[in-house]
Order: C-alpha cells, then structure tokens, then sequence
C-alpha cells in the first residue's frame, strides 16, 4: 500500500523546510492557489475524507456548511488536543513531519477564505509545538505564509497556541472557549461553530490528521483518494496502536485491511506479546466500546471483521464498536476488564467539566461503584445500578464527553457480565488473582 | 503576600518581549486568548501560580483577576498550590494501566518516600499521577518538566531521580 501521510517520515532532515521542499512539499499549495475554493472544496467531498478526530463526519461536507457573511473574518481551527486515551498519532505526525500539517493549513484554510489560522495543541505536547513553531517560522521566511502567499494574493497567518491539561478541550466548542482565553467549557449547540465559533465568528475545526489529508487529495485529486479504503471508509487512517502487542507504534493503513491481519501480522503489531492470548481490544480510544476477543477479528455473522469506519461498528454496540480515533488497544488474557473500566471512569470523571450534572455527578458515582467492586467490596445490585448510572448520562449532556464516559461502562457489562459478577461472588480471590479468559462458558455451571 | 514580595513580580525583558507577541497573534481586543500561554510562562518562571502571580498576568492582559483565577483553576497543568521543584508526573491511564504504570508509581513512592500528590520534606519531588498524555504506545512513561520519558523501568526512574537531583532545572524549554 502507497502511504499518502508517513511516506515521507523516514527521509533524513524531512523535519526541515529544505529537506521538506525538495521531496516535493508544498505543491499542494501551489496547486490549490490556482484553484477557485469552490473546486477544492469539490476535490474534497469527492475524496469522501472523512473527520479524523473521532466523529467521522464527512469533511467535505463540514467545510459546506460554513458562513460566509460579507466582511466578517472567518477561521480555520487546527485540533491538535490529541487526549484520547489509546490515541498519539498526531503528536507523532507533527514530530515527524510538521510542514505536512502546515502545508495542510495553508491550502485548506485558502479553500475556506480564512485569512487567519490558529493550531491548538494540548499543553503537555510542548515539545511538540516547539516543532510546529520551528516550522510555521519557516513557512513564514520561504514564503508559504504571510502576506501576498507565493504571488497570489491570498494572506495568511497562522498560529499555534496551547492548552494546558484538560480533555474536554479536544471537543469543538470547549476548545474555541479555551482559544478565547476561557475554561474549556463545551457551549450549547446550535449555534454550530459553522456559524457562530470563535470569537462568534464562523469557524471550521478539523483534526491534525484530517488536515494533513487535504495534501495528497489536492495533489492527486479526490477521486484518486477515493480509490483506496474499502466503501464509505476512503483514504488511509492512522492507527495508534498499544497495549499488549509486540509492535506498539503509529501505522498508516489501507482500510480495507482486517483487523486479524493488522494484530497479527509481523508488519503490524506483530501479535500479543509474551505468546499470551488475545482478550479483548478497544479498537478507537477509550470511549469506544470494548470488544470480547471472540468479536475482535470476526464480525457476530463470523465475517473478517475490516479495519474500517463500517467494519469496526459492524453490529452496532450490541456486537460491534467504532473506529473512533483509531486509538488500538489491545487487551491479553492477564488483564482485569473491572479494573480498566474503573481506569477509563476515573479517566472521564477527572476529565468532566462540571457543567452537566448527569456527567459531573454520574461519573463519579459510576467511579465509585466501581472501585467497590474491583476492590471486592462490590453487591450484584451494583451491577444494575452501573448499566443504570451510564443510561442516564448517555445523551443527557451538552456535549459527547458523557456519551465516551456512558459507553465503556455498558460495553464492558454488556460483553463481560460475568467477570463483574466473578468480582463480587469472589471478593477475596479477585484481589489477588484475575479474571484472565475463563470466559462465559464455566457460568452455566456455576451454582445459582 | 506583602507588598515588597509583590513588587517583585514582574517578567524580565525578554519575557514582557514574548508577551507582546504571543498577544500581537490575536485581533485587537482578543488578546485574553494569549492567557493559558502566559500562565505556562508565569508558572514556568515563578515556580507556580500564587494570587499574586495571577494578579501580575491579569493585569498584563487587562483581565479582572478572577478571569485568570477561574482558568488556572480549570486546567490540570497549573498548580495553584506550591510544588515540588521537580514534578514527576507518571501517566496511569488505560494502556499505561496495563503495561505497568502502577508498579512504577509504587516504585517510585517507596524510593522518594511519598505518596502520589506529595512533596519531598527537602522541597525537591512532587509525584503525580495524571491521566493519558499521548505516549500509550511507549508506556509506561511519566512527564518532567517539558520532556516525556518513555518506556520505564525502576532502573530508568533511578536514573531520572539522580539527574534531577543534580539539577531540577534539566530538560525545561523556554517558552
């Protein structure tokens, strides 16, 4: 497979704007300042690229759906708050290779006449952004930014600005208020960012991932792009993959691909490590639901299971997941699915904003009931009262933060009941040993 | 604080320079939006975020001091209370979870003394334990200053403990 966003990673300097340059960056730039926004915008939707944050959504589409009213400034928001957990293929984009993510910018924002640009990356990646700023600096002295872009006429400026700790921030709204200088507090949509973003003016926010796409759909065209992927699932996606693999590490694939080939084969991850088995995986971020290892690479209809947007949310919630951020995690047989719940619930309630009470007080409730019985201290009726906790946040709040925090908890009883209900029969046992692949079968022998 | 400790609080030169540019980036009368940056830069030169900190940034930025109070508050990077000089932050989220960022928390307690959210008695270590940092594929990790370290082992974190002994300062970019 042709990789379109890492091919170039490995070349020796490719960090620099010479090295860059000479291996063919910023033609896309230079294509797309001889194109009208409108045919870009085309190339885009026919490229079928969608959202590469988390949602999906088609970007082509998104882009569509911005304002532009005469004489007011309109602007283009890089989400670089990568806080997914499970998830760090866009910090390893912009460490690798920055001006694919500026080269991205430059032609997207001139796509959607924005003439400011802003890049927000989380606090923690200041190492990161230090990369970034380099390069934007460099972009500047050659040209690519500023006034009068290459003799085109088209100016731009754009600027990378920081978060500093806090997950909510990754969602468009919450991280506008933090751009404005504000609590990353989600707001209330409508008015969508389209229409009213920052600082109430139209605004587009696309993943770092989603951006550097923009590059290889203008130099090839939208219907190149097109061609790879499998349906609705177009273009390549980064996979950040960890856990119990051999071959931890960021992968751009095809997703056409399986999911059993991409865990097992040596070009991937390469297989469990530690010859154990295969568990469970949560195949994009933390919020996704949990997969048994018997619905990780087959579909329920025991078809290959595809690493795509379709092939990961085959069966819906019931027997499937979502690709999500592409955030790959995988799961062997030593590990305690009560304990990652309650990680994932401490993850979330300390990630809250507090403006919602089913979130804020949900998921510390959730946090609670699960600490109690990963520690043995837990009742069977905690069970039902956790299934009821997560109904009651999921699509009760302002924003997704209390869908990502409902999801696992009910993923995690819908497919592992069982290993919840060995916890509380068990609570001297469960304290020193695990669950491990017991699996459902022992239980219709197990005594009522 | 008294008045003379608060009279002390000011940025030198080439920090009021960087302050000016980090708000030029912004239209005329957004120039809040320059303020987690600024509260990083403060944070970084004084050490940590005490009200008269805070107040300095307001004022810089023509805030009222609680606009500055309420986002240092909200954000998990800022300490609004006194650390340590060195900050050990180990991620325990999800993957890190799985691979063995327990072991090293605990190690890491016995070595210095000190549970998670403590200081050192002599002032140096503060031990946290924060949630996902984007280094799930390299776990387990922990943060210092700006620089990730990744792939721990005890013999790793002995290693870090010794040269930030040596100098709390190490790896710290400027901003």
């Amino acid at each position: 497979m042709r990789k379109l966003l890492l091919d170039k990673v490995d070349v020796e300097g490719i960090k620099s704007y010479d090295v860059y340059r000479r291996e063919g960056g910023y033609r896309s730039v230079e294509k797309a300042l001889k194109m009208s926004p409108d045919e870009i915008l085309e190339e885009v939707k026919t490229s079928g690229l969608r959202g590469r944050g988390g949602a999906g959504f088609p970007t082509g589409l998104k882009w569509s759906f911005l304002a532009k009213p005469e004489g007011v400034p309109r602007y283009l928001l890089c989400n670089a708050d990568e806080s997914e957990p499970g998830t760090f293929k866009d910090r390893y984009l912009m460490e690798k290779i920055p001006h694919l993510l500026i080269e991205g910018m430059i032609a997207s924002s001139f796509a959607l006449g924005a003439n400011s640009s802003y890049i927000y990356i989380r606090g923690e990646y200041m190492f990161a952004m230090k990369i970034v700023e380099n390069a934007i600096a460099e972009a500047y002295a050659n040209g690519w930014l500023g006034k009068n872009i290459q003799g085109s006429g088209y100016d731009l400026d754009l600027t990378i600005t920081c978060g500093a700790g806090a997950y909510i921030c990754g969602e468009e709204t919450a991280l506008i208020e933090s751009l404005e200088g504000n609590r990353g507090n989600p707001r209330i949509k409508p008015p969508f960012p389209a229409v009213e973003g920052l600082w109430q003016r139209p605004s587009v926010v696309n993943n770092v991932e989603t951006i550097a796409a923009v590059v290889p759909i203008i130099n090839d065209g939208g219907e190149e792009y097109a061609k790879i992927g499998v349906g609705r699932s177009t273009g390549t996606k980064l996979i950040s993959a960890s856990g119990n693999i051999v071959n931890p590490g960021v992968y751009e694939i095809d997703m056409n691909m399986t999911v059993e080939e991409f865990i097992y084969s040596d070009k991937f991850l390469g297989g469990i490590k530690n010859g154990k088995k295969l568990k469970a995986c949560v195949p994009g971020g933390s919020s996704v639901p949990i997969l048994p290892h018997y619905l990780v690479t087959k579909t329920a209809k025991g078809e290959d299971r595809l690493m795509s947007y379709e092939g990961l949310a085959d069966g819906g919630f019931a027997t499937g997941s979502m690709l999500g951020s592409g955030g790959f995690i995988v799961y062997d047989e030593d590990q305690c699915i009560v304990r990652n719940t309650y990680n994932f619930t401490r993850f979330y309630q300390h990630e809250s904003c507090g403006q919602c009470s089913p979130c804020r007080e949900g998921t510390g409730w959730m946090k609670k009931v699960l600490h109690n019985i990963e520690t043995g201290k837990g009742t069977m009726d905690d069970i039902d009262l956790l299934w009821d906790i997560q109904k009651n946040i999921e699509g009760n709040t302002i924003c997704p933060l209390g869908d990502a925090a409902a999801w696992p908890v009910a993923a995690a009883i819908r497919h592992f009941r069982e290993e919840f209900e060995w916890h509380v029969k068990n609570p001297e046992l469960s304290q020193t040993q695990n669950y491990g692949l017991v699996a459902e079968k022992t239980f219709e022998v197990e005594p009522a | 604080m008294s008045a003379e400790a608060t009279k002390n609080i000011t940025f030198p030169k080439e920090l009021l320079d960087e302050v000016a540019r980090l708000t030029a980036q912004y239209p005329e009368g957004k120039q809040k939006s320059a303020l987690l940056r600024i509260l990083h830069m403060a944070q970084a030169h004084f050490g940590w975020l005490d009200a008269p900190v805070m107040d300095y940034v307001a004022r810089l930025l023509h805030l009222q001091p609680i606009e500055v109070y309420e986002v240092a508050t909200f954000y998990s990077m800022y300490d609004t209370k006194k650390p340590g000089l060195v900050k050990l932050e180990v991620c325990q989220t999800g993957p890190c979870s799985i691979e063995g960022a327990d072991k090293i928390i605990r190690y890491i307690e016995k070595k210095l003394n000190i549970k998670v959210g403590e200081t050192t008695s002599d002032g140096i270590f503060t031990l946290k334990g924060v949630e996902c940092l984007g280094a799930c594929g390299y776990a387990p990790m922990l943060q210092c200053g700006h620089q990730y370290h990744e792939h721990l082992t005890e013999a790793k974190v002995d290693e870090l403990i010794e040269q930030y002994r040596k100098n709390p300062k190490a790896n710290y970019m400027e901003y």
